[in-house]
């Protein structure tokens, strides 16, 4: 906790971010200088962490910087909201720059929402821990000598999983996190100012106010790379709350054939040129499931890096399928970015599913739950039987798999 | 450049066809290796080469290349690439500053009724041979994304008015190549990508459809390819040739195999 106090300055150092150089000594260089950034060799890409550890892993180690994530918010909007306040708080920590823009909520309250992290407390336990294994481990070798020579694998795992920071849902950030940060928030109903003289570009007018708004922050704090940062280059986190939505001044979400259909793809564009010249990263939520032309989340899909999907069980009869009885919802990764390489990352599997463990929020790969009574009673073993049927019926692509043989 | 590939294409670096009129599409997968091949194919077989990059950066496509073997930044220096970079070429249209000359290709973005007219004028410019005549075989155009031209807000009559003069002046003039991305599904709800795409398998003259495994998701086959060769008078083929097989895409390299005959599974 002596860091957290001390605040600001030390920050860099003195919390013990899990983005360290993978390669120290050999190339990297001049991208890692940046806090809370982990250079990925291998694509010449500078990746940060989206708050979830977990995710993280999922999407191949990071976001790259200059990319959308884009969410696909549940049907309550509840957990979407989770991501966006995790990103958020991960930039906090990191010392980045932030950019929050909403149409539902001051950005101020946001801010003061986001989860509070488990600083080095926890990463501390963490190490000691490994390191009282490794010492025990050590000592009682000798009676199993055959195993003497294997390397230990648990304290491998612990230092690769230890990307990003964890939060604590229950606790705000500490008002002393905050104060360090430099932020700019955009609330559409404060920003009442007409802008006549710049080009709507066909665009909903909250778009256009928005894009203007991010592009003026890119290039006088100088995240566009063209003018020089003032004090040490940083990096901007941008998070936009439900776009689309009616409160945005555009029509998605209440007629098949809006006014106008190009106004969010061209807004993505616009944006999509910006990040990609810039050091900055941006995490948007969307409703997709109220926008009634489909065509339009098909083109959005196109326009975008990172999706991810949420699907809760919150209100569905998946609530209390005894299946599903330890996750919260599904979480589809529909799609990765290939960039600067010809392949991407992907991840072994695709069911994953996430829960609130605690006060954590958690990815993980989705299996039955264990079965840990003695005497299984037949029924219950149908029941589960059933819902498997449900579970593989739920993925689309085993669906037809049944019909349709590869190889 | 994949070698394999360009096997199983009947191409040849040396000597490549002219006049003719690819059609790439990616069902439900990410089939961008198709215009790095043909982009590195069209550059190492000494052709001057149109591209028009609307979905990526700049750097995304030099570093692929580099992987490739093949150096983007010195094609342009030499002349041979001519370039369009849409993230950045559209700034200046997106925030206010009308007039510059660079951004003209994507004037129509500004919703003043202007048609892609602007962006057929920079291809034609940019592939018309130059007076003192230069050493560049065939002129290629690429088009990566045509989808993203939709979404900008064109029409699809526009978008196939603008293929059309293209064909016109790089097909049957210039006796050069064209090579068009595209994506479609058939469960997309996206009429007008749809309609383009069939307007374009209607008259193109080889079309390459990637789709992603219909089983889902492998860590050995990536995909499959199918390869349908149109039926031309020219060659007096009564049929068109189709050819399907699988792929696997390594670090720097592809891989194609006949279907289920992945070294995985065997």
């Amino acid at each position: 906790m002596a860091a957290l106090a001390t605040g600001g300055p030390v920050r860099s150092e003195g919390v013990p971010t899990s983005f360290q150089r993978k390669g120290a000594a050999g190339g990297g260089g001049r991208l890692a200088v940046l806090p809370g950034t982990r250079p990925s060799l291998r694509r010449g890409q500078l990746l940060l962490s989206s708050g979830i550890p977990s995710l993280d892993s999922v999407l191949g180690g990071g976001l790259a910087i200059g990319t959308l994530l884009l969410i696909e918010e549940d049907a309550y909007g509840i957990y979407s909201n989770l991501l966006f306040k995790h990103f958020l708080a991960e930039g906090i920590v990191c010392g980045h720059n932030l950019f929050i823009a909403s149409a539902k909520e001051e950005p101020a309250d946001i801010l003061k929402e986001l989860p509070s992290p488990f600083l080095n407390t926890v990463s501390a336990m963490e190490e000691a821990t490994a390191m009282k294994c490794k010492q025990d481990s050590q000592e009682s070798m000798k009676i199993a000598w055959r195993y003497q020579n294997i390397p230990k694998l648990e304290v491998t795992q612990m230092t690769s999983s230890k990307c990003g920071h964890y939060f604590d849902l229950s606790k705000p950030l500490a008002s002393e996190l905050r104060q360090n940060i430099g932020w700019h928030g955009f609330f559409l109903p404060e920003e009442t100012t007409l802008c006549h003289d710049i080009s709507s570009c066909n665009m909903a007018s909250g778009y256009t106010r928005l894009l203007h708004s991010i592009q003026k922050v890119i290039y006088q704090e100088g995240f566009g790379g063209s003018t020089p940062q003032k004090k040490q280059r940083n990096i901007l986190r941008i998070g936009i709350q439900n776009l689309g939505s009616v409160l945005w001044d555009d029509d998605i979400c209440c007629n098949e054939n809006p006014q106008n259909i190009y106004s969010l793809t061209r807004f993505l564009y616009a944006l999509r040129g910006l990040l990609r010249t810039s050091l900055s990263a941006c995490i948007i939520t969307i409703p997709s499931h109220l926008i009634q032309n489909k065509a339009i989340m098909e083109r959005v899909t196109n326009l975008s890096d990172t999706i991810v999907g949420l699907e809760s069980f919150m209100g569905s009869e998946r609530e209390t399928n005894p299946l599903y009885k330890d996750y919260h919802g599904l979480i589809h990764i529909r799609q990765i970015p290939w960039l600067n390489s010809l392949i991407c990352n992907v991840s072994d599997t695709k069911d994953l599913a996430f829960r609130l463990k605690g006060k954590l929020f958690i990815i993980e790969r989705l299996h039955l739950p264990p079965d840990l009574s003695d005497t299984v009673s037949r029924t219950s073993k149908q029941d589960l039987a059933e819902s498997t049927k449900l579970l593989s019926s739920g993925c689309s692509a085993m669906a037809i798999g049944k019909k349709h043989l590869d190889f | 450049m994949f070698a394999q590939l360009t096997e199983l294409l009947a191409d040849f670096v040396e000597r490549p066809e002219q006049g003719k009129l690819t059609l790439l599409v990616s069902t439900k997968t990410d089939a961008s290796f198709l215009v790095h091949h043909f982009l590195s194919f069209y550059l190492k077989a000494g052709c001057k080469v149109c591209f028009l990059a609307l979905l990526q950066s700049f750097s995304h496509y030099s570093i692929v290349a580099q992987k490739l073997g093949l150096s983007l930044t010195t094609a342009k220096e030499r002349g041979q690439l001519v370039f369009l970079e849409g993230l950045k070429v559209s700034h200046d249209i997106f925030f206010g500053k009308q007039q510059s000359l660079e951004s003209r290709p994507f004037q129509f973005i500004s919703g003043d009724g202007s048609n892609l007219k602007a962006l057929y004028e920079f291809v034609q410019t940019a592939l018309s041979p130059a007076v003192g005549g230069d050493s560049w075989k065939c002129p290629v155009l690429i088009v990566d994304d045509l989808s993203v031209l939709l979404s900008l807000g064109a029409r699809p009559t526009d978008v196939l008015d603008f293929i059309h003069y293209c064909r016109v002046t790089v097909n049957s003039l210039l006796k050069g190549n064209m090579v068009v991305m595209e994506h479609s599904s058939d469960d997309s709800e996206d009429e007008e990508n749809e309609l383009l795409v069939r307007a374009l398998r209607h008259q193109s003259n080889r079309i390459l459809w990637a789709e992603g495994l219909a089983t889902g998701f492998c860590k050995d086959v990536h995909g499959q390819l199918t390869i349908i060769h149109r039926s031309s008078w020219e060659k007096k083929a009564e049929k068109d040739l189709l050819q399907v097989y699988q792929y696997k895409i390594q670090d720097k390299n592809v891989t194609f195999f006949a279907r289920g005959m992945s070294a995985a599974v065997l």
